[in-house]
């Protein structure tokens, strides 16, 4: 079936649809829609909708209910995202499972309410205190902020581990058509003997992230470090013209649509340009972008903010490619001219 | 005949890391006691708080979470929810739930979240050195009031249980305490009836204990069970507060 839908609501579709029967959210522009969506849809299908007293309520019922063995969600905006945080790590170092939903928009503090993506570096280096990781998916269509939060229950219940969907406010609020199959189940369910479910039949157990005894949390670090290892097969990434490409374009999320008209324009231009687009912000497509760049040496990344994965696209091409960087911050969007002009502009010097 | 006294079912057989003379281990045995006694140790789900009462699950032998500090009625909210059919309880300090966690214990009681409570009052911040909590009291000297803790300067101590009387989703209170015998009694029934207000679904419930903390008040454990019979219980009285079962 083909739906008209705004992301917010597509999104919130894919969580149902993913088994998702505990939400709990607190108010945040612009990912409103999303948590009315849920309040919504949760009365319809058994599921438990809680409108928490804040971001810190949130994500610690999500905890309390992934703990008890639910499938179970939290959607914010950068600044709750923020508050969030505190409950992520203890996610992480509990080895809990959860999807949390960040619809990023401008900062830093308050900012304002237009779609951002300022929040990368948060979102991928921790944002939390102490070593852990998140696979962190970035949609960049309606569809696939269906699809992606769809699979990242699957992938939270695979590594035991929460899981960020990472769009802004554009993809939230703008409306588009997606399609699924009516009839589709949750995918990836797996046995939780470790749930709290009252210790009937068993010996008594327990969740927690506290591990005092001399070495012993350097172990369970060791042991997280070794399954952040492992999640690096989970890395996605669209690559699209790339072969013989005079410029390769990245960008993730909406700036990755922006950049696909700007192929166009260049193409005008006698500039043949590529685009890569991580779909997996973490784990990072290094190893894409490393070998596409010991083929062309000119990369062009685009993003909505000061530059934060223009970090990585560097740390891939280790110097083997120039990488220029064009962003806006604060809400700004990059347009199709900056970017063009930039690279025609820097390309005539070179040609 | 003499009658054995013997250790609940719901409680390991393990030392405990408590200080001499806290009240920790007490009522961490009251909760097992009334647990075995309704029949209820594979349905319930516990949740710890930060602070000295952060390793239950070493004590008590069945399911226990921690929470981050304050968040410990939230993450119980999570599971409750989700099994509604299990007995689910905090344990939480004073510093847990009437400093960083008030947000979290107001909105848990508001929305009548059927869950048990069980705060243990000491005055003190015991896990982290005995620092100045919302619940000292007026003239009590703490690692972080020097001077004592004065109105004018570092406030008064804060009643979280009349706070939480006015609250419509909150049906029963009761502050008690374990100084003495016959207060142990009154805790061991304060805490059975909230359990039973819970598998009634009857709604939030709290319980209150006034609690010894001997290594950060200076005193022998003695001591600091007669300035709980002296001197707490005079800014924080005894007794069913709200019981609207």
């Amino acid at each position: 079936m083909k739906y008209l839908s705004t992301g917010n609501e597509a999104c919130g579709e894919g969580a149902i649809r993913a088994g998702c029967r505990f939400y709990a959210g607190y108010p945040i522009t612009p990912q409103n829609e999303l948590t009315a969506y849920m309040a919504r849809r949760m009365e319809e299908t058994d599921g438990v909708f809680i409108q928490a007293e804040s971001e810190l309520a949130a994500i610690n019922m999500v905890f309390g209910a992934s703990a008890a063995g639910a499938r179970a969600m939290t959607s914010s905006s950068s600044p709750g995202i923020s508050l969030k945080q505190e409950g992520i790590s203890y996610m992480a170092g509990a080895e809990l499972p959860g999807v949390i939903v960040n619809v990023m928009r401008g900062g830093p503090g308050l900012g304002n309410i237009a779609g951002s993506q300022a929040d990368y570096f948060q979102a991928t280096k921790g944002g939390g205190h102490g070593d852990y990781r998140m696979i962190v998916l970035a949609p960049s269509t309606g569809q696939e902020m269906f699809d992606l939060t769809y699979e990242a229950f699957a992938l939270a219940d695979r590594y035991n581990n929460p899981v960020m969907v990472l769009a802004d406010g554009m993809l939230g609020q703008m409306m588009e058509p997606i399609e699924f199959d009516d009839n589709i189940k949750p995918s990836g369910i797996v046995e939780k003997p470790w749930a709290m479910t009252g210790a009937k039949g068993r010996a008594a157990g327990s969740i927690k992230s506290l591990l005092l005894k001399d070495g012993v949390l350097e172990e369970h670090n060791k042991k997280l470090q070794e399954k952040y290892t492992s999640m690096a097969k989970e890395v996605r990434c669209e690559t699209v013209d790339t072969d013989g490409a005079d410029v390769i374009l990245v960008a993730y999320g909406s700036m990755a649509r922006i950049a696909r008209e700007c192929m166009g324009i260049l193409a005008e231009h006698g500039i043949r340009a590529g685009l890569i687009r991580p779909v997996t912000l973490w784990p990072f497509p290094y190893d894409v972008i490393r070998g596409i760049a010991a083929k062309c040496p000119r990369f062009f990344v685009t993003e909505m903010s000061a530059g934060q994965m223009v970090e990585d696209v560097r740390l891939a091409v280790q110097d083997d490619s120039k990488v220029s960087f064009c962003g806006r911050m604060g809400g700004g969007v990059p347009s199709v001219d900056e970017i063009t002009e930039q690279i025609i502009g820097s390309g005539k010097k070179k040609i | 005949m003499t009658e054995k006294i013997t250790r609940p079912a719901s409680m390991k057989d393990v030392a405990m890391h408590y200080c001499p003379g806290c009240g920790h281990g007490l009522i961490h045995r009251l909760v097992c006691e009334v647990i075995d006694e309704i029949g209820v140790r594979e349905k319930t789900i516990a949740v710890a708080p930060v602070g000295c009462a952060v390793l239950a699950y070493d004590y008590w032998d069945f399911d226990t979470l921690e929470a981050a500090h304050g968040r410990t009625p939230a993450v119980a909210t999570g599971i409750k929810r989700v099994h509604p059919d299990k007995l689910v309880f905090t344990y939480q300090g004073d510093g847990d739930l009437a400093a960083i966690g008030t947000s979290e214990i107001i909105h848990a009681g508001n929305r009548g979240e059927d869950i048990s409570v069980i705060f243990v009052n000491n005055g003190v911040y015991g896990m982290t050195g005995g620092q100045m909590a919302p619940t000292t009291l007026i003239g009590q000297t703490t690692a972080t009031s020097l001077y004592t803790r004065r109105p004018e300067k570092e406030g008064y101590p804060l009643k979280i249980m009349e706070m939480m009387a006015v609250l419509p989703g909150v049906v029963y209170l009761e502050r008690t305490s374990v100084h003495s015998p016959k207060a142990v009694l009154a805790t061991k029934r304060a805490i059975r009836k909230s359990f039973e207000i819970q598998l009634d679904r009857k709604g939030f419930s709290m319980v209150e204990v006034l609690s010894p903390c001997p290594t950060y008040w200076g005193l022998s454990p003695v001591k600091s069970m007669e300035r709980i019979e002296k001197e707490v219980v005079k800014e924080y009285p005894l007794g069913t507060i709200k019981d609207v079962c």
